[in-house]
């Protein structure tokens, strides 16, 4: 089974966002940024796999700006086989939607025969998860979303554990499969310092998007883009019948 | 990098000062005075009841007896206080956020509790010098969330950042993770404004304003590391830092304390200008992590002896990155380290300092914890380490070290399931005159206090402890201020 991981260069999660005065957007240039977590936890599963001898090949993938060659090392450390970077300019990065992710996945899918792609279940900048849904679909194969377990299913089949609302709900899908990781599934290791070294060695092949003939234009257009409301700050309480007397106040308990 | 101090109670060390009986010199506290004091301060101001917070330090290993807590809003309140009492011979403690570690903040009998917590209203801030000046009562982390705002940041952080008090930071002469970076308070201390306890309870503007000033003797840095002996600090000004933009995190592991130095020398030299952390961990407090709070070690290697937490802080993430790779390659190839990680996201860093910062914590599980804070030349640093071990044999628990290596400062504990006499007269004071013979300090960052009174005199002159006291004679001619500790 050759495995194709989606990476994505996001805003590290502990870096305070900043609107832009204009409104237009957040401050990306100067920031930390890092791997979307959740793509970590699909990257560490595949390479799992790899090691479990259920897969054979795990190739790294990034549509993206320059820099997204960075995560693209970093997951060629933690694990990779290969890399495919490719490239839009980091003006055009900014206006990705998943639709265009999920065409540019499916082409690379079509070239270079893969038979399952792993997504985190959604980027932690703009919350889509619509990625690998809209993938499956394009490519007409089945889905695994919100993974939280990974297991050999027998006779061509994997077994999956999906985390749901209600629980756990465990689906066999026919490989090839599209797969989306969920926090639970694992926990990514260290790209260690011999690792990094090694991946400095690693093929990551560029492809301009242009030679993929893929059409990004924005489908969708942003009108504005704001803090959320701030928080009111809350107060303390001596004990609980001052508790009580205060919800019994407020009327969120029957007096 | 966040850093939060659990919330630990520390078992009462048993070796502690012999507590000085309480001097006649000092009056009772009568109906009058309280008069007196809320007649400066209002009924507000004055508090008598419901004060252990006030009177107990947060380890919970000193409990004093204070009585009454005032409160002054500003330094002419704080005049009239110290001017009466002084008239008076009332004992003071003066205190900020209460989280020194050597008992130098609460009362040791009776003494009046003096708390900054009001005082904190002036603000001022200088962005394009730098300068910061500020009420001595504000707590650390919100003058730094307030510089935040402007691209700036406070020159040290501590783990008591949410709780301790600029004033109480000056008067302690506060360490922490960033000073192989900003250097020590020393360096960016310009004035300071102090009330002295004399009869008129002189208000002095010691330093100036300005970056630089040579014109006098560096009064206010007298007051760095004074404990509360001399006069209490009611605003300050220093300068503050450029906010890093960029912070990087590596996790090394290496096979000799030997090779443990030449790994700080080449990262000095590598990352010159922007390393600003260099921690140092031993396999004992990484066992001591794994069984007591099941933080598992980043590097995966079956044995490291040694790990070291390297931290840098720039204002170019590509600039940084590339110092800190060539910086690790010249590691590997110079066979320095066996093992590294470099974080790849917050995420990884904040399992790294996890670690580091969990150390004080993880000790304390053991049962009995005797904690040290002293500093060493490089090399009997680690020597300590292994004098102790063998030194304590089996009557120790463990012994683990963890430590700020690039300032020489060792965080040596000794842990036992209980608190153990025998252990203790192994220890004590053999291991301060060890540290004092082989020209350490017994005190790196916490001080004096009540706790190290005892041992107050180990290397230091005999000539340089009279001229302290004479210091203090001069400032406080009563004798009023913080009585029972340091001097």
């Amino acid at each position: 089974m050759k495995i194709l991981v989606g990476v994505k260069r996001v805003v590290d999660y502990a870096v305070k966002i900043r609107i832009m005065p204009d409104r237009s957007g957040v401050f990306t240039e100067g920031v930390q940024h890092s791997m979307n977590p959740f793509d970590e936890i699909a990257l560490e599963e595949a390479v799992k796999l790899k090691e479990k001898k259920l897969a054979t090949e795990v190739v790294a993938f990034s549509l993206g700006g320059p820099k997204s060659a960075e995560v693209l090392r970093t997951a060629l450390a933690k694990g990779a086989d290969k890399a495919i970077h490719v490239q839009v300019s980091d003006a055009e990065a900014g206006k990705l939607e998943s639709f265009h992710v999920a065409k540019t996945l499916q082409k690379i899918v079509e070239q270079e025969k893969f038979d399952a792609v792993f997504l985190g279940k959604q980027a932690i900048d703009d919350d889509s998860s619509q990625t690998a849904p809209i993938l499956a679909g394009l490519l007409d194969w089945p889905q695994a979303l919100y993974a939280s377990k990974v297991e050999d299913g027998g006779s061509g089949h994997m077994k999956v554990t999906r985390e749901i609302d209600g629980g756990l709900d465990t689906v066999k899908v026919k490989v090839p499969f599209v797969l989306s990781a969920d926090l639970r599934l694992n926990e990514p290791r260290y790209a260690t310092l011999p690792n990094i070294m090694k991946a400095k060695k690693k093929p990551l092949k560029n492809i301009p998007i242009t030679e993929l003939g893929i059409d990004i234009s924005p489908q969708t257009q942003t009108i504005e883009v704001t803090e959320p409301p701030v928080r009111q700050a809350g107060g303390f309480v001596e004990d609980v019948s001052a508790l009580v007397a205060k919800l019994k106040e407020k009327g969120f308990v029957k007096a | 990098m966040l850093k939060l101090l659990p919330k630990i109670r520390r078992p009462i060390r048993c070796y502690a000062a012999v507590l000085a009986p309480r001097s006649d010199s000092f009056a009772k506290i009568m109906q009058t005075d309280l008069m007196a004091f809320e007649n400066f301060l209002g009924k507000e101001g004055v508090k008598k009841d419901d004060i252990s917070n006030h009177t107990t330090d947060w380890t919970g290993q000193f409990k004093g007896h204070g009585s009454v807590v005032l409160y002054p809003k500003n330094t002419e309140e704080v005049s009239a206080i110290l001017a009466y009492c002084m008239k008076n011979k009332i004992a003071v403690v003066p205190q900020g956020g209460n989280t020194g570690l050597v008992g130098g903040s609460i009362p040791v009998h009776d003494e009046v509790v003096l708390s900054m917590n009001k005082i904190n209203k002036l603000f001022s801030f200088d962005d394009t010098m730098g300068i910061l000046q500020c009420d001595a009562g504000f707590i650390l982390e919100e003058l730094d969330n307030k510089l935040s705002k402007l691209g700036y940041m406070m020159p040290f952080d501590l783990g008591a950042k949410g709780s301790c008090q600029i004033g109480g930071n000056i008067a302690t002469c506060a360490g922490g993770i960033r000073l192989i970076r900003y250097g020590s308070l020393h360096a960016h201390l310009l004035g300071l404004t102090v009330v002295l306890p004399d009869e008129q309870g002189s208000v002095v503007h010691l330093g100036s304003k300005i970056r630089k000033d040579n014109t006098s003797l560096h009064t206010p840095h007298l007051f760095l590391g004074s404990e509360g002996q001399l006069g209490v600090i009611t605003n300050v000004t220093m300068t503050a830092v450029p906010r890093p933009k960029s912070v990087q995190s590596a996790m090394l592991g290496v096979e000799s304390f030997k090779k443990c130095c030449e790994v700080l020398k080449l990262a000095k030299s590598r990352l010159s200008e922007v390393l600003s952390s260099f921690e140092f961990l031993d396999e004992a407090i990484m066992e001591c992590l794994k069984t007591n709070l099941n933080l598992h070690p980043v590097l995966n290697a079956s044995s490291i002896p040694f790990s070291i937490l390297v931290e840098t802080s720039g204002s170019n993430e590509d600039h940084d990155m590339e110092k800190m790779s060539a910086f690790l390659d010249e590691c590997l190839s110079k066979k320095l380290i066996v093992d590294g990680v470099l974080a790849g996201s917050s995420a990884d860093a904040t399992k790294m300092w996890q670690l580091r910062e969990s150390a004080p914590l993880a000790v304390t599980r053991d049962g009995y914890v005797y904690k040290h804070d002293v500093s060493l030349p490089l090399e009997h640093y680690y020597e300590l380490t292994n004098v102790m071990k063998e030194r304590c044999g089996d009557l120790a628990k463990r012994v683990v070290t963890y430590g700020h290596l690039g300032d020489g400062n060792t965080h040596l504990n000794i842990t036992s399931s209980k608190q153990n006499e025998d252990l203790e007269k192994l220890m004590y004071p053999f291991l301060y005159e060890w540290v004092v013979a082989h020209g350490g300090s017994i005190s790196a960052e916490h001080g004096i206090g009540q706790l190290k009174l005892p041992y107050s005199n180990l290397g230091k002159e005999s000539e340089e402890r009279l001229l302290t006291k004479k210091l203090k004679k001069i400032f406080d001619p009563n004798g009023i201020l913080n009585p029972y500790k340091m001097i």
